[in-house]
């Protein structure tokens, strides 16, 4: 069963993306919406067992790659992480398999498409079962291949195409991080097999790799390519450029890739390999710096966008730092448990957006949107309940798992916590403020679409609909769920995670985050509500005050509009120099040089090395014997030579 | 102990002799056309054979006085022998309905020209190697000339028969240079006596018996006949003649450098590094000008031994063991694209030109497809098998410090590179010209069971690697 989970969305893609023409756009759809339902099935047993029962297992399928001291096998390991993460991937890729019908009905490739979900959830599946690195680079890599296939999934589009090979271009950054991570690991262990290594861990705590002349903290070292190739994969702040255009693809591509799963695969890989951070505290301290400045500054141009799905992801932006940067004070269940809730609200929120530009006839911008609640409902009671739990309201999902983290970075203390405190709760004043702004721009006011975008205005059909409310009861529940044993008291938080999490003793940051002051628990309330306040104030109230304030602040305004100009900095630093470079070395350096003497002189060369061989290709009999004679000839006389 | 001694671990080639002889009489005494009845049932003598040489014990025991000799190496590449003449079996029946030759003694042939194969495999005697490999020669020639009503198949007959008679005559030489020289023709007295010293004798007779060798594995310089024999025999026997006979050839060639010679290493590894360097580069150099697709093959096929030899010039167990690899895999790269070629077929009649493949990604996308995936396979790309067959012979060759030799094989594939992609490239980017007929379904369970080969080798190699490995210990005693 173990297995079955995880290769039948793969035996589903395979049947639906070759036999497209066989099975047909429904049968493609049953196929793999089947196949991963019965995976989310499996999965809820594979929790039970392995995360309530408290039964780790490790499956070997079969050995792989023998090479010397190199050893790599197929195997999938089971922990509490893992059977976290496989419940959330499954579930939230069977609503967005399910919602894919509806909201990808007018499209002309469907099979093509249901195969490219299923092929990434198998991908992400691999990605989160591995018990050693190179299988887990597998997985890493297969997400990113299907990221890339389904963000340019209409490859019609210029922009679809553009920030596919974006995401690629700038995911690679982050994978060759990832990758010199790996060899690090193998060259101090001698080995990618994640348990040992484990295993090991302590005894290289102080080892140290010489390079540069300087001698360096192996561990710190080695964690610190694996932060970045965590930082590519979950859009951190300087790798995050990615992100937000890849809401060209479809919507609920965005709602399963680039807001519950994929995206969240680097604080995965960073907590799967907590053993290694806990020796690492500088590592540790980057990640939380790195984590609280990417929440920050993701939320204050969320605050300004005006597509609403580009709303949406920097928000995903953001909460992936809040993941990271309990991850940097080592609140790893803290992060992970908001890894869970957020999977189910964002991806309900991404849902609701697209539920709403399926009703506005594919309009994004949320200045052309407004007054629509009426015509869709049950779309607005989703998208409030999505907005709630964000924001972090009382007893919705957010609530629990987003105040732990705050609790946890404060409770931590020192300058890395209370910088990523302070920097965590300013996000979620604003995270508070955008949400409603986008709740209030969209729904509320008076109708700024055109008449005939208006009249077509009509709420989605209950195959989308359904899953957005099976969402919204996850987006309800799952932290109140969760509550206990992933964040609870150390007891029975230990014995939900087992081995799976590995914390220093005496560090336990979610223990002491039970025991802060009142006035730091209630803080976060007390902004979210002053940032629903001023959403309120400005798009209800008094809605001309945003445009004055933008004007009276426009260096600021234009700063956080143009997304602290990270595109024109890279696009300068990077592009347009390794543009001119390249052209450079493609007019002067390849055309002139190499073409010249290169390709086109080695290729008439081995032509003409063609043309001679083919020669003595005679067809006569004795020249072919004469050959086989003078070739033994030669031989003899060799070791006549040799021998005298 | 009888007059025969202990016959058991011949059990398979016993077998198989019998067994051809009763195909024989029954293609005889079969009233009307045998050749469909007679052909699965050598398909199924083969496959029986098979399990027979799987049932062996893995040990090392010797049979005939010690002419035979059965070892997980003998196993191991009795199996590739006969997987592959089973399956080049298999598309020859197809043929030889296509073309309406009503002819039963191809199938005979082939399992003839199997047992011969097998003992050379197991020969350890310089009596025995030329026993099988005359038996094997014999039946190759007839099955080279076997269309007797065309020019070409003939010519191509007569060539392989006379230089095939040349090489034979250059390896008696040899044999007889090292019998005069050393006492013996048993293999493990050899390796004794030539512990003690190496007269110079030996080693003539040992660049003689090479000299036959190679010209059974299409090495440089003996590899002339290949191009022509290959064009011109008729296609099926072509696809038979670049697997299974290059596999018991090359298989005989490790058992013949590696036992009685291990000790005169110094001497025939110079001559082994320098024919895999020229066959690779000829293989690589030669295939680019053609324009026939079965000669292409030939170049190709004269390359991939090179790679192979590769193996065998490291003198060392992981080469042999990626000697081993790389045929194993080399079989489905060569079967599925001889599927291939035996189906470009045109209103009945076969055709074997590079440029009648133009276009076939849109009139036959799964074909194109098949093929594409062979050609990235033999240039060795990954995530194809033909990747670890090349990379674990480059592996050995840098092990045993052939770093010159490593980097010829890696430029020349790059070379090779070029002409398997010009196919890729008519394929996918010329138009289409004329549609081929529908495959036979043989052909297609063949071509699709290969090209499937190429992903699971890739991803699940590990029981063909440990294989390898013990096959290839097998051979160093210690």
């Amino acid at each position: 069963m173990y297995v079955a989970a995880i290769f039948l969305p793969l035996i589903a893609s395979i049947v639906a993306g070759l036999f497209r023409h066989v099975v047909g756009d429904r049968g493609a759809q049953i196929i793999t919406t089947l196949s991963v339902f019965a995976s989310a099935a499996m999965a809820v047993v594979i929790f039970f067992e392995v995360a309530l029962g408290k039964n780790p297992v490790t499956i070997t399928l079969f050995s792989w790659i023998v090479s010397g001291e190199f050893d790599v096998s197929w195997a999938l390991k089971f922990d509490t992480l893992t059977a976290v993460m496989v419940l959330v991937v499954t579930s939230v890729s069977s609503m967005v398999h399910l919602y894919s019908w509806g909201y990808m009905s007018h499209d002309k490739s469907i099979p093509r498409f249901m195969a490219y979900l299923s092929l990434f959830t198998f991908m992400m599946l691999m990605l989160v079962t591995a018990d050693n690195l190179v299988q887990m680079f597998f997985g890493w890599e297969g997400v990113g291949l299907a990221s890339y296939l389904l963000i340019g999934f209409w490859y019609e589009k210029k922009t679809a195409n553009a920030a596919a090979m974006k995401a690629f271009v700038v995911n690679r950054v982050g994978d060759f991080g990832f990758a010199l991570g790996i060899f690090g690991i193998f060259v101090l262990f001698g080995t990618v097999h994640l348990d040992t290594i484990f295993q090991m861990a302590p005894e290289y705590a102080d080892a140290s790799v010489v390079f540069f002349g300087i001698e360096w903290h192996a561990m710190t070292i080695i964690c610190l390519l694996l932060f970045v190739g965590a930082m590519g994969k979950s859009a951190q702040l300087g790798l995050h450029t990615w992100l937000p255009d890849a809401m060209e693809g479809p919507t609920p591509v965005s709602a399963l890739i680039h807001a519950a799963t994929m995206v969240t695969a680097g604080v995965f890989m960073v907590a799967r390999m907590s053993p290694l951070y806990e020796l690492a505290p500088v590592a540790l301290a980057t990640v939380a710096i790195v984590g609280a400045l990417t929440a920050f500054f993701a939320a204050t141009v969320g605050c300004v966008q005006n597509d609403i799905k580009r709303i949406i992801a920097y928000s995903t932006c953001s909460q992936l730092g809040y993941m990271f940067f309990a991850i940097g004070v080592s609140a790893y269940q803290a992060a992970i448990f908001h890894l869970l809730t957020h999977a189910f609200f964002k991806a309900l929120l991404f849902l609701g957006a697209g539920s709403v530009i399926h009703a506005m006839s594919d309009e994004q911008d949320i200045r052309k949107m407004g007054g629509i609640w009426k015509h869709v409902k049950l779309t607005y009671a989703m998208m409030w309940i999505g907005s709630l739990a964000l924001a972090g309201v009382p007893f919705f999902a957010g609530y629990y798992s987003k105040d732990m983290i705050l609790e946890s970075a404060f409770a931590a203390g020192g300058g890395v916590g209370y910088f990523a405190f302070t920097l965590g709760i300013a996000a979620a004043f604003m995270t508070a403020f955008y949400s409603w702004r986008l709740l209030l721009l969209t729904f509320h006011g008076k109708p700024r679409a055109d008449e005939y975008v208006m009249s077509h205005i009509h709420e989605s059909p209950p195959v989308m609909t359904v899953p957005l409310i099976l969402l919204s009861i996850g987006a309800i529940f799952s932290g109140w769920l969760g509550y206990e044993l992933f964040v609870g008291d150390a007891d029975v938080r230990s014995e939900f995670w087992g081995a799976a999490i590995y914390l220093l003793p005496g560090r336990d940051t979610i223990d002491a985050a039970h025991h802060i002051p009142t006035w730091a628990v209630l803080l976060p309330l007390v902004v979210t509500a002053a940032g629903i306040a001023l959403a309120y104030v400005f798009y209800v109230l008094a809605p001309s005050l945003p445009g004055k304030l933008a004007g009276a602040f426009r260096p600021v305004y234009l700063f956080m509009l143009n997304k602290w100009y990270f595109d024109e900095l890279y696009d300068r630093i990077f592009v347009r120099p390794s543009m001119a470079l390249g052209r450079a070395l493609w007019k002067g350096g390849d055309g002139a040089v190499i073409d010249g003497v290169g390709p086109d002189g080695v290729a008439a060369a081995t032509r003409d090395i063609a043309r001679r061989v083919g020669l003595m290709q005679s067809g006569l009999l004795y020249h072919y014997a004469f050959a086989m004679i003078i070739g033994v000839a030669v031989f003899v006389t060799w070791y006549m030579i040799n021998a005298g | 102990m009888t007059a025969l001694g202990n016959i058991a671990p011949a059990a398979p080639e016993v077998f198989m002799a019998i067994a051809g002889m009763a195909l024989l009489m029954i293609g005889v005494f079969q009233k009307g056309d045998a050749t469909k009845l007679v052909g699965w049932l050598a398909v199924g003598v083969l496959v029986v054979a098979g399990f027979l040489v799987l049932m062996a014990a893995p040990e090392t025991v010797t049979a005939f006085n010690g002419q035979f000799i059965s070892d997980r190496f003998a196993i191991f590449a009795k199996v590739l022998v006969l997987g592959a003449s089973a399956l080049s079996l298999v598309l020859a029946m197809v043929w030889l309905a296509q073309e309406d030759m009503k002819r039963y003694e191809f199938s005979v042939l082939v399992v003839f020209a199997t047992l011969g194969m097998m003992m050379m495999v197991s020969a350890n005697n310089l009596m025995a190697l030329y026993l099988g490999l005359e038996l094997q020669s014999l039946a190759l020639y007839v099955m080279a000339a076997f269309k007797r009503d065309s020019v070409r198949s003939t010519e191509a007959g007569l060539k392989y028969f006379v230089l095939g008679s040349v090489a034979s005559g250059l390896l008696l030489y040899g044999a007889s240079l090292i019998y005069g020289f050393s006492g013996s023709t048993s293999f493990p007295v050899l390796a004794e006596v030539l512990s003690h010293g190496t007269p110079t004798g030996v080693i003539v007779g040992l660049v003689f018996v090479m000299a036959g060798l190679a010209f059974k594995v299409s090495a440089v310089p003996f590899h002339m006949w290949t191009p022509d024999v290959y064009e011109g025999a008729p296609t099926p026997v072509t696809a038979f003649f670049a697997v299974a006979p290059k596999i018991a050839a090359l298989a005989l060639f490790v058992r013949v450098m590696m036992g009685p010679f291990a000790d005169l290493v110094d001497q025939w590894q110079q001559v082994i590094v320098l024919i895999a360097i020229l066959s690779m580069l000829v293989g690589a150099f030669g295939a680019i000008l053609q324009s026939n697709i079965k000669r292409l093959m030939a170049y190709s096929s004269i390359g991939h031994m090179g790679f192979a030899l590769m193996g065998l010039a490291a003198a060392s167990p992981n080469g042999v063991r990626g000697l081993l690899i790389y045929l194993a895999i080399y079989i489905f790269m060569n079967i599925g694209t001889f599927a291939i070629i035996l189906s470009m077929r045109q209103k009945g009649r076969a055709v074997e030109g590079v440029a009648d493949l133009a276009g076939l990604s849109r009139t036959m996308p799964g074909m194109a497809t098949a093929l594409t995936i062979f050609m990235f396979s033999m240039a060795g790309i990954p995530p194809l098998a033909g990747f670890f067959a090349k990379f674990y012979v480059f592996m050995a060759a840098i092990e045993a410090g052939f770093f010159t030799m490593a980097v010829i094989g890696v430029l020349s594939s790059a070379v090779g590179a070029y002409y398997y992609l010009r196919i890729v490239k008519v394929m996918w980017f010329d138009e289409p010209v004329d549609t081929f007929d529908r495959p036979a379904m043989t052909n297609q369970v063949v071509l699709w069971g290969s090209a499937a080969m190429m992903f699971v080798l890739f991803i699940w190699a590990a029981p063909l690697i440990a294989g390898a490995q013990m096959a290839a210990l097998s051979l160093f005693p210690g």
